[in-house]
């Protein structure tokens, strides 16, 4: 394989020769890495004809921080602190993915109360994740009072995680054999309570939102994805599920303690913005559900199956295991060398960065207050797209 | 007569006699040039006190709403309830860099918010607050504010072009676009007060409605012009859901991306102060202004109406309105940049000129409220 340098200029040529002659309407001009849509880092090159997009060109690199690479210098328990820091909002299942790929490659059991901890976890953090990007979109679309709002109410679940986690954002929390320290004695209580608490705000979310013409007017039938696309990018997720192709692995594939649990796995029909935006909504509400009926039966038991090793030592060969993030599919794949806790490779298949890819497709033709809304309905979170 | 007689104020309703600083000006100047300049510089000092003032006001005022709708408390930290934030932040612009970027037109740069803030002013003027808070009135006073409140795109137009950044410029023409679209809509409504009314003079609009304000004395064509008129000077001001022009999400902050320091706050003060405008204008034309709630041929009624004074009238019509506009803000999402042009082209124009029609009809057969009076 030959890896070649270009310039700008020449990667510009190269994915568009038409773009520089006999276009004198077009312009060129960068969204990002610094611009209040870009939620971090992220650039967009985008070739205008007027305010409409002609050409959008996701260009990556400004927030890589070679955590893969690390991963080939740390145990596979030391890389989990690192999984955190992929799409911070989905810390938790991150965590997971990584214990999941590890627990299968070397056989290691987890006990029921272990898998139903992290599972109410995982979905606790799921509407919290879904929850910000609500509040983002609102401010994305002009309304900055969802932006509070949905802050507000994850907060009261940051400090639910913090009462059993220690962290906020970062939770390191899940191991291989099971998780790092049980519940909390409140956390139930707690959590039955947020409950309670966010069922009708999420109906004053759809009050506020969902019913206002305007924000249907920017959303519906704006970068509509259709499933064949979808499927050819890669997409995960809820970007996928609104193409209209039920994929959903918690359904698909079940793991912890999702087979278990009654929920349906709301799926769009035309994949335009609004069907992105809709998924996400009903997926608060299942969120809610699953938690609800995780409540209603906690299992006793050890947290922690195995004595928690430094060393894992896994086999010889190739592992991979993939989980639901809130963003899509979060592929693990670990490459081991056999005899040495540390891994030959790692390699992450992230769900945003296929997520991403399909900003090229949709933003063509729409204009540049479209193309804000497709990429905060993509919900994106650079530092998972990057690594 | 010499005795004070509460029961004679009852009686008579009052008549209100509008003395505008400048009229006061000229009809001192045959006698004495001093009171004639006195009055002038009463006007100066009155305009720039009600700027600086109304402006601390209301963005303090918006904060604590916009902290309100959003389950907070807004600036609680300078003084007491935060009273004080917009004054510290006032400093702090004064004092920062202020910056004109490379390969800008630096004429343009620095004169654009200059413009902006111009406008403001020379609306500021014809503003009837009270009969007596007033700098001045003209004949042509509706004219006049329309060819005024046209001028302030001028301002934005050039800050975002000769800021030398992309999206400045995309900014400012959709400012241009949005302005001037909407420009027709505010005036058709505002017409419809002018037939009714039968004069173009500010204070006359508000004397004509001694008998009940135009918004329900004009049987449906009053409320119609009003809901235009409201959505229309909304996107002229370019206020959410018509902020396309900042949309911050999409353009960074649009036309004043490049704006620091003073010059910025220029931008910003214009904007607020504008908002005022709009609410005040609105609440003159359709509200009836500084005129007390009446209803024609009540006296008794009317009467206990006057007792409220007629600054303190205008200060809640105005207030509410502003509120109104605050909310809109703090609720609404942004439309893109075609639908709102479609809402001015499409709807809003077309129903514009059908109410006017009406608004005609119904004058000519003196359909509406208290026609004789």
């Amino acid at each position: 394989m030959t890896v070649q340098a270009y310039t700008l200029d020449d990667l510009v040529k190269r994915l568009d020769p038409q773009a520089t002659e006999g276009a004198s309407q077009q312009y060129f001009l960068n969204l990002g890495p610094q611009h209040p849509a870009a939620h971090g880092v992220l650039r967009v090159m985008l070739f205008l004809d007027g305010e409409t997009v002609v050409r959008a060109i996701p260009v990556l690199g400004y927030i890589h921080r070679g955590i893969e690479k690390m991963g080939e210098s740390l145990s596979t328990r030391q890389f989990i602190h690192l999984t955190d820091r992929l799409d911070y909002l989905s810390a938790l299942m991150n965590n997971w993915a990584v214990a999941r790929t590890v627990e299968k490659a070397a056989g290691i059991e987890v006990s029921p109360r272990a898998e139903w901890i992290r599972t109410i976890m995982a979905e606790l953090q799921r509407l919290q994740s879904h929850l910000l990007w609500l509040g983002v979109l609102g401010m994305d679309l002009g309304a900055f009072t969802p932006f509070l709002w949905g802050f507000r109410d994850r907060e009261e679940l940051t400090y639910i995680f913090e009462e059993t986690i220690g962290a906020r954002l970062t939770m390191n929390y899940v191991l291989p054999g099971g998780v790092m320290s049980d519940i909390h004695p409140e956390f139930a209580a707690r959590v039955k309570k947020y409950v309670a608490y966010i069922r009708p705000k999420i109906a004053e979310y759809e009050a506020l939102l969902s019913g206002n013409v305007i924000l249907e007017e920017r959303l519906r039938n704006i970068g509509r994805l259709s499933a064949e696309d979808a499927v050819s990018i890669g997409a995960t997720g809820p970007v996928l599920r609104a193409s209209g192709v039920a994929l959903d692995l918690r359904k698909a594939s079940p793991y912890g303690a999702y087979d278990k649990l009654e929920f349906q796995v709301p799926v769009g029909t035309v994949g335009d913005s609004w069907d992105r935006y809709w998924v996400r909504f009903e997926e608060m509400r299942q969120s809610i559900a699953m938690i609800e009926q995780l409540l209603g039966g906690i299992p006793e038991g050890p947290h922690m199956s195995v004595k928690p090793a430094v060393k894992v030592k896994l086999p010889e060969g190739v592992h991979y295991g993939q989980l639901e993030t809130a963003r899509g599919i979060l592929g693990v794949f670990i490459a081991a060398a056999g005899g040495s806790d540390v891994p030959y490779r790692i390699h992450l298949r992230s769900p945003t960065f296929n997520n991403l890819w399909s900003v090229t497709r949709l933003a063509p033709g729409w204009r540049i207050a479209d193309l804000v809304a497709i990429l905060t309905t993509l919900d994106l979170v650079i530092p998972d797209i990057e690594r | 007569m010499s005795v004070f007689s509460p029961a004679a104020v009852i009686a008579a309703p009052q008549v209100f006699e509008v003395k505008t600083l400048a009229s006061r000006a000229a009809t001192a100047l045959p006698g004495s040039l001093l009171e004639s300049a006195l009055y002038v510089l009463l006007a100066v000092v009155w305009i720039v006190a009600l700027l600086a003032l109304t402006g601390l006001a209301l963005i303090y005022l918006e904060r604590k709403i916009a902290g309100h709708f959003q389950c907070r408390l807004g600036p609680m930290r300078v003084g007491p309830h935060g009273i004080f934030q917009t004054v510290a932040d006032t400093i702090k612009l004064l004092v920062k860099e202020d910056f004109v970027p490379d390969g800008a037109d630096k004429v343009l740069h620095v004169v654009a918010p200059f413009l902006a803030l111009t406008a403001t002013i020379l609306l500021l003027v014809i503003l009837p607050l009270s009969p007596i808070l007033q700098a001045a009135d003209m004949n042509i006073g509706v004219v006049y504010v329309t060819a005024i409140s046209g001028f302030g795109v001028m301002g934005i137009l050039l800050g975002g072009w000769s800021s030398n950044n992309k999206w400045s410029m995309i900014g400012a023409m959709r400012a241009g676009a949005q302005i001037i679209s909407y420009e027709i809509s505010a005036t058709l409504a505002l017409l419809v007060v002018v037939l009714f009314a039968g004069t173009l003079r500010l204070s006359g609009i508000v004397q004509s409605q001694a008998d009940g304000w135009w918004i329900w004395r004009a049987h449906g064509v009053g409320v119609v012009a009003f809901v235009i008129y409201v959505i229309a000077s909304t996107a002229e001001i370019n206020r959410t859901p018509f902020d396309i022009p900042e949309g911050e999400s999409e353009l960074a902050a649009g036309f004043h991306t490049e704006y620091s320091g003073i010059r910025f706050a220029f931008f910003f003060l214009a904007e607020f102060i504008n908002m005022f405008l709009v609410a005040g204008f609105a609440a003159t034309f359709f509200w009836g202004g500084w005129m007390p709630f009446h209803v024609g041929g009540l006296d008794g009624f009317n009467s206990v109406m006057d007792l409220v004074p007629a600054g303190a009238w205008f200060a809640a019509k105005t207030s509410a309105l502003v509120f109104l506009v605050m909310w809109f803000r703090w609720t609404f999402p942004r439309l893109r940049v075609d639908q709102m042009m479609r809402l001015e082209w499409k709807i809003l124009l077309p129903v514009g000129f059908v109410n006017l029609f009406a608004a005609a009809l119904v004058v000519l057969y003196g359909l509406y409220f208290f026609p004789g009076t």
